[in-house]
C-alpha cells in the first residue's frame, strides 16, 4: 500500500478516536455561547478562537467530527449495501429484471444531479441529521449497483459460477458464496471514496441550511455561519478550521480509497 | 432410444441472439445435431474454435438452454426437465473445464471446492465430508495435505486435478471433458489424459472429449465426431476417422497433423484450406463447407447434405459421396457430381 494510504488511514484514525472520545478531547462545551469573547482570535484558552456566538471552534470541530462520521458511514454502508443487492440481482438474473433496473432505474437516479435530488428532498422532508442520511442513501446507492452490476455480468460467465450451477447448487448459494466475495473487491474501493463524498455532501446540505440544525456543530454549518464577508476580513479562523477539517477528512478517505484501489490491482502493486 | 447408448441428442439446436434489443442476428453454434453417445465409451469431438464443440457439450448438461431439440438420458428428455428435476439429474452427468484457472473458485479451499457438491447433495456429513474429499484427492493424485490450500497454490497440471476431483464428487456416469487439456504443457497433458482413462476404468465413466487437439482425441477416443459450423459432418470410430477420412474437411484437419518423421512429414500430401471459418451469424446455405471445400461444385451451394452411412458405423454429409463411391477424390477425377 503507498504512503498517502498510510497517511489516509492515520488521520481517520485520529478522527475517529476525536469523534469517540469527543466529551473528553473537546476543551469547552460547543454550545455554550459567550458574547462576551465573540471572534475571539486562537489563543491558550480557545485553541481555534471563538466564532460569531462566542462558542469555542475546536470543541465545536471535535463534535462536528461525530456528525460528519456518523453520516459519512451510514450512509457509505446503507447505500454499499442496497447498492450492491440491487445491482447483483441485476447482473445475475439480467433478462427483463436487468433491462428494467439498469436501463430505466439507473439511468434515471444517474440522470438527476445528486445534490439537487437531495435537496429536494430535505426541503421537502425537513432538516435533520436522519433526513440527511437518507437523502443521501436515495443518490447514493446507484452508483454501486452499477458497479456491482458490471462485476456480477463478468464474474458469473467464469467457469467455477458454471461449474457450482453443473455441481446442483442454487441460486442463492451461487450468488451469495460464488459471485459475491469475488466482484465485492470495487466496492470496497467505491465505499471508501463514497465515505468522502458522503462527508463533503452533509456538509454541504448543512451549509445550504438545510442539513443538521443548528446549534448542532456541523461542520457545513459552521462555515456557513463564518461566510459574511466581514467575518472573512476580520475573523478569517472562523472560517479556516472547519474548512480544513473538512478538506483533511475528505483527503483522507480518497487517499485510502486509491491506497485500497492500488493494492486490489496487482497490476499496479510495487514490488 | 438406441441400443446400448448412455445419452441420445436429437435435433439439437443452440442458437444466440446477438446485437441489440432489435437485432434480429442469431448464432446458430449447434445447428440441428443427431449423436448417440454409448456406455462407456469415449466420444471425441473436435472441429475448430468456434464451431460449437463446447456449445453443444454444455448444452447436453442444459448449462446453456438449447433452443430446440431433446437430449434424453435414461430414456427421460433433460430438456423438457423443470430445474428441481434438472438438479437431480446433475450427480450423474457432469463436465471438466478447459480452463483451470477460472474454473475454481479463489476464495474456496480445495476441500470446500471438492466438498461443495457433496454438501449441497446431503450425501454425507461432517466428518464424512472430509474422508470423501480425501479419497477424491487420493483417487486423481493430490495429497491429502492439499485440502486447506487454495487454488492459486498449485500449478495447471493440479488445479485441472481438483475439477476432475470435483466432477467425480458426486459419482457421475457421464463427463463432458471441455478442452480438457488444451490450457495444460504438453508434459501435464499426458498425465491428465492418463488420468481420465484410468477413472474411466475404474469407475465405468462415459466421456464426451471436447478438444481441437487431434492426437489427443485419437489416444483417448472410441469414435470421433467432428465438427463444423454448428453441423456434425463425420462420425466413425477413431481409427477410421484417422486412417480413411471421408469428408473432405476431415481429410483436411487429419492432414493438419504434423507426422513426426521429417520424410513423411516433407513428402505427404497436405489439404491447405483456403480463407477463414464463415461467420456463424450467417452460415453459407447448403453445405456449409462449400465456401473452403476444394471439391465443392455449384449443387454443394443448394443442397444441405445429411449425415448418411457411407460404411458401417462411418456416417458423412457430403452429397459428393455415397456409398458407392466412397472416396471424393476418385469421384471429383471421374467428373462425379452428386452420388
Amino acid at each position: 500500500m503507498n504512503r498517502l494510504a498510510y497517511i489516509g488511514f492515520f488521520i481517520v484514525a485520529i478522527l475517529i478516536i476525536v469523534a469517540v472520545f469527543a466529551p473528553f478531547v473537546a476543551t469547552h462545551d460547543p454550545t455554550v455561547q459567550n458574547l462576551a469573547m465573540r471572534f475571539a482570535a486562537p489563543s491558550a484558552e480557545h485553541w481555534f478562537g471563538t466564532d460569531a456566538l462566542g462558542r469555542d471552534i475546536f470543541s465545536r470541530i471535535v463534535y462536528g467530527a461525530r456528525i460528519s462520521l456518523q453520516v459519512g458511514v451510514t450512509v457509505t454502508f446503507i447505500s454499499a449495501f442496497l447498492g450492491v443487492v440491487i445491482g447483483a440481482i441485476a447482473g445475475y438474473y439480467g433478462g427483463v429484471i436487468d433491462k428494467i433496473l439498469s436501463g430505466y432505474v439507473f439511468n434515471v437516479f444517474l440522470a438527476f444531479p445528486g445534490l439537487l435530488l437531495a435537496i429536494a428532498l430535505v426541503a421537502f422532508l425537513g432538516a435533520g441529521i436522519w433526513k440527511v442520511i437518507f437523502a443521501l442513501c436515495v443518490i447514493g446507492w446507484v452508483g454501486y449497483a452499477r458497479v456491482m452490476r458490471g462485476q456480477v455480468l463478468k464474474v458469473r460467465e467464469m467457469d467455477f459460477v458454471q461449474a457450482a450451477r453443473a455441481l446442483g447448487a442454487n441460486d442463492l448459494r451461487i450468488l451469495f458464496v460464488h459471485i459475491l466475495p469475488n466482484s465485492i473487491q470495487p466496492i470496497i474501493v467505491q465505499a471508501s471514496l463514497g465515505m468522502a463524498g458522503a462527508v463533503l455532501s452533509e456538509a454541504s446540505l448543512s451549509f445550504l441550511g438545510l442539513g443538521v440544525p443548528p446549534p448542532a456543530p456541523s461542520w457545513g454549518t459552521m462555515i456557513e455561519e463564518a461566510r459574511g464577508l466581514d467575518t472573512l476580513y476580520n475573523a478569517p479562523h472562523v472560517l479556516f478550521f472547519p474548512g480544513i477539517a473538512i478538506a483533511l477528512t475528505v483527503l483522507a478517505f480518497n487517499f485510502i480509497g486509491d491506497g485500497i484501489r492500488e493494492y486490489l490491482d496487482p497490476k499496479q502493486r510495487r514490488r | 432410444m438406441q441400443n446400448g447408448s448412455l445419452i441420445s441428442i436429437e435435433n439439437l439446436k443452440v442458437y444466440y441472439k446477438v446485437g441489440g434489443v432489435f437485432s434480429k442476428k442469431v448464432v446458430k453454434a449447434v445447428d440441428d445435431v443427431d449423436l448417440q453417445i454409448k456406455r462407456g465409451e469415449t466420444l471425441g469431438l473436435v472441429g475448430e474454435s468456434g464451431c460449437g464443440k463446447s456449445s453443444l457439450g454444455k448444452a447436453i448438461l442444459r448449462l446453456i438452454e438449447p433452443t430446440e431439440g431433446k437430449v434424453i438420458y435414461n430414456g427421460v428428455d433433460l430438456v423438457k426437465l423443470s430445474a428441481r428435476q434438472m438438479r437431480e439429474q446433475r450427480k450423474h452427468l457432469q463436465i471438466i473445464f478447459q480452463d483451470p484457472y477460472s474454473s475454481l473458485n479463489p476464495r474456496m479451499t480445495v476441500g470446500q471446492i471438492i466438498g461443495e457438491p457433496i454438501k449441497t447433495f446431503g450425501l454425507a456429513k461432517g466428518r464424512e465430508v472430509e474422508e470423501r474429499v480425501q479419497e477424491l484427492m487420493e483417487a486423481v493424485g493430490l495429497s491429502r495435505r492439499f485440502v486447506k490450500r487454495y487454488p492459486h497454490e498449485f500449478s495447471g497440471g493440479q488445479r485441472q486435478r481438483i475439477g476432475i476431483a470435483r466432477a467425480l464428487a458426486l459419482n457421475p456416469e457421464f463427463i463432458v471433458a471441455d478442452e480438457p487439456i488444451s490450457a495444460l504443457d504438453v508434459s501435464i497433458q499426458s498425465q491428465i489424459m492418463n488420468l481420465l482413462e484410468k477413472l474411466q476404468a475404474e469407475r465405468k465413466l462415459t466421456y464426451l472429449f471436447i478438444s481441437h487437439d487431434l492426437r489427443a482425441v485419437r489416444h483417448l477416443s472410441d469414435r470421433v465426431a467432428v465438427m463444423y459450423l454448428g453441423k456434425i459432418v463425420e462420425l466413425a470410430s477413431a481409427k477410421e476417422i484417422y486412417e480413411e477420412p471421408l469428408h473432405p474437411y476431415t481429410k483436411a484437419l487429419i492432414s493438419a497433423v504434423p507426422i513426426p518423421d521429417p520424410e513423411i512429414e516433407a513428402n505427404r500430401e497436405r489439404i491447405i484450406l483456403k480463407g477463414d471459418v464463415p461467420s456463424p451469424i450467417n452460415p453459407p446455405q447448403g453445405c456449409r463447407f462449400h465456401t473452403r471445400c476444394p471439391f465443392a461444385i455449384p449443387e454443394c451451394s443448394i443442397i444441405s447434405p445429411e449425415l448418411v452411412e457411407i460404411k458401417p458405423s462411418h456416417r458423412v454429409s457430403c452429397i459428393r459421396i455415397s456409398k458407392d463411391h466412397p472416396d471424393i477424390k476418385e469421384n471429383a477425377a471421374k467428373g462425379l457430381g452428386v452420388v
